[in-house]
């Protein structure tokens, strides 16, 4: 313990001696950590952080929603269901192959050309955010749904439980826990592309740094954004560890959920 | 003598593979039924074809008369008339002992949560583990879980009983408790059809044995005479490989 933080301390002085020492440092000292600017940009991109917070909750809502759904129809089993079959694997391919930047571009810009009306950037931000993720979390949890032993199935349908019921009551919730940790992984990553949706040009907490850069003419603005995203990450990243410390442990102990 | 259960000529492949080369069986009202045979004889997969868990090629099962082959029956109605225990228990491990016993009644049978809890927990109450009703299955020993298997399947007043290798799987210290209960249950007037390797038990409980080989009935009869005097090679073979240990 004492060794530990002895250790770590003298490690931390030694960067910080190593950085503060070197050539430009006084330079990047005052165009990205100056305490003034940041606390005068703080009520604008404390604001805008709300905007991401909002656009998240939603977001986590409607991929939960559409992933669980493409997971679906991803085990559905028999001929006649072969067109929603390809239908979901296409959807999953396609969409975790293009860059969230695009879709964002196409879904923001492309879907109000359609309709030829006004939508809010917010909603299509969201919208565009929902479609990417969900193709990364349907298959976190097709593979949990494939993770749960057959056997699991039987005893479910052998009760006279339905297909669906089966899936809702039995498998999900057991494929779900499983796959907790990389579920949580997903939405640490989508804490903080929720910030991308300012290309839309929505006020989010990247844009007002972006204003407020404009305003100081230098970077501080962005470092308080991120310390921001930072502090939204960290329980869930704690979190994270702690239900994968968990499970482990109750694997070894000999059962599976 | 009316038949609860009634077989005719059921065939099933695996591929090219048969497993059930035309049974006919018939169960009475109140009748516990011992099917014993090698492994492979075709026993669990006769157990699975009764419920629809396996859909047959060839034959008729007929459930107080109704035909629940036809492949226009609503499966899932069919299935929740048979009370199904297996060999590895198949208990869900994310549901309390209580939830697990009272999931069928409440989601299938549609009994409200308050009255499937009081007949679960009467139940969990007579095999002696109704303090354990809220921990999950894997703080159980493997005997403890296979009792509340059978409080499950029983939970929802089945009409047959299916109890597949239900002590296979388990230490043979633990097999005792299990044994007794099903004993309890036969007493009652449970009607019954298992797979079991236990012929002392199958003696003791079974009004008749039936001797499955090669996927064929190769000959049945009442328990006792069935094992005094087998009057098959089959079974003759059978039996004595199994006494010899």
């Amino acid at each position: 313990m004492l060794v530990g933080a002895a250790s770590t301390l003298t490690f931390g002085v030694l960067v910080w001696l190593f950085v503060i020492n070197t050539p430009g440092w006084a330079r990047v000292q005052e165009s990205f950590f100056d305490p003034e600017t940041a606390l005068a940009a703080f009520p604008r991109v404390a604001e805008g952080f709300l905007v991401n917070l909002r656009i998240l909750v939603f977001a986590v809502v409607g991929v939960a929603i559409v992933a669980t759904l493409l997971a679906f129809l991803r085990t559905l089993r028999g001929a006649v269901f072969f067109p929603l079959r390809v239908l979901a694997a296409a959807y999953t391919d396609l969409f975790r192959g293009i860059p969230l930047i695009i879709v964002i571009y196409l879904i923001g810009f492309g879907v109000p050309g359609l309709l030829q009306t006004r939508i809010s950037a917010e909603l299509l931000g969201t919208i565009a955010l929902v479609i990417t993720y969900s193709a990364y979390v349907s298959e976190v949890i097709r593979a949990g749904i494939e993770g749960v032993h057959p056997s699991q199935r039987l005893g479910a349908r052998a009760l006279g439980l339905t297909h669906g019921q089966t899936l809702r009551l039995v498998v999900l919730p057991q494929a779900i826990r499983r796959q907790a940790p990389p579920l949580m992984n997903d939405f640490v990553a989508m804490q903080k592309d929720v910030g991308l949706v300012s290309i839309l040009g929505i006020v989010d907490a990247v844009r007002g740094a972006q204003i407020e850069q404009a305003k100081y003419a230098e970077f501080t603005p962005y470092i308080v954004a991120a310390v921001l995203f930072v502090l939204l990450a960290i329980p869930t990243i704690r979190l994270t560890d702690w239900v994968s410390a968990r499970l482990r442990k109750r694997e070894q102990m000999g059962s599976v959920v | 003598m009316s038949a609860v259960l009634e077989l005719t000529g059921i065939r099933k492949s695996f591929g090219a593979t048969p497993v059930l080369r035309g049974i006919d069986l018939e169960l009475a009202e109140h009748e516990v039924v011992a099917l014993i045979g090698p492994s492979g004889s075709g026993k669990s997969t006769l157990l699975r074809t009764i419920n629809l868990l396996e859909p047959i090629d060839d034959g008729r099962i007929l459930l107080r008369g109704e035909d629940i082959s036809d492949p226009r029956v609503a499966v899932d109605r069919v299935r929740a008339r048979f009370g199904v225990v297996f060999q590895h228990f198949n208990l869900f491990p994310h549901l309390s002992v209580l939830d697990n016993v009272t999931l069928a009644a409440r989601k299938v049978h549609r009994v409200p949560r308050a009255r499937a809890e009081e007949r679960g927990l009467e139940l969990l109450d007579r095999i002696g583990l109704a303090e354990k009703a809220r921990e999950h299955p894997d703080r159980l020993s493997g005997g403890q879980q296979q009792r509340v298997a059978i409080a499950r399947a029983l939970h929802t007043d089945p009409e047959v009983l299916l109890l597949d290798e239900i002590t296979s799987a388990l230490d043979p210290l633990l097999v005792g408790d299990v044994l007794e209960l099903v004993r309890e249950l036969a007493a009652e007037g449970t009607t019954i059809l298992m797979a079991t390797h236990e012929m002392a038990f199958a003696r003791d409980v079974a009004h008749r044995v039936v001797f499955l080989d090669g996927g064929v009935i190769v000959e049945q009869g009442p328990a006792a005479a069935l094992f005094a005097n087998p009057r098959e090679p089959a079974t003759r073979e059978y039996l004595r490989r199994f006494s010899a240990g």
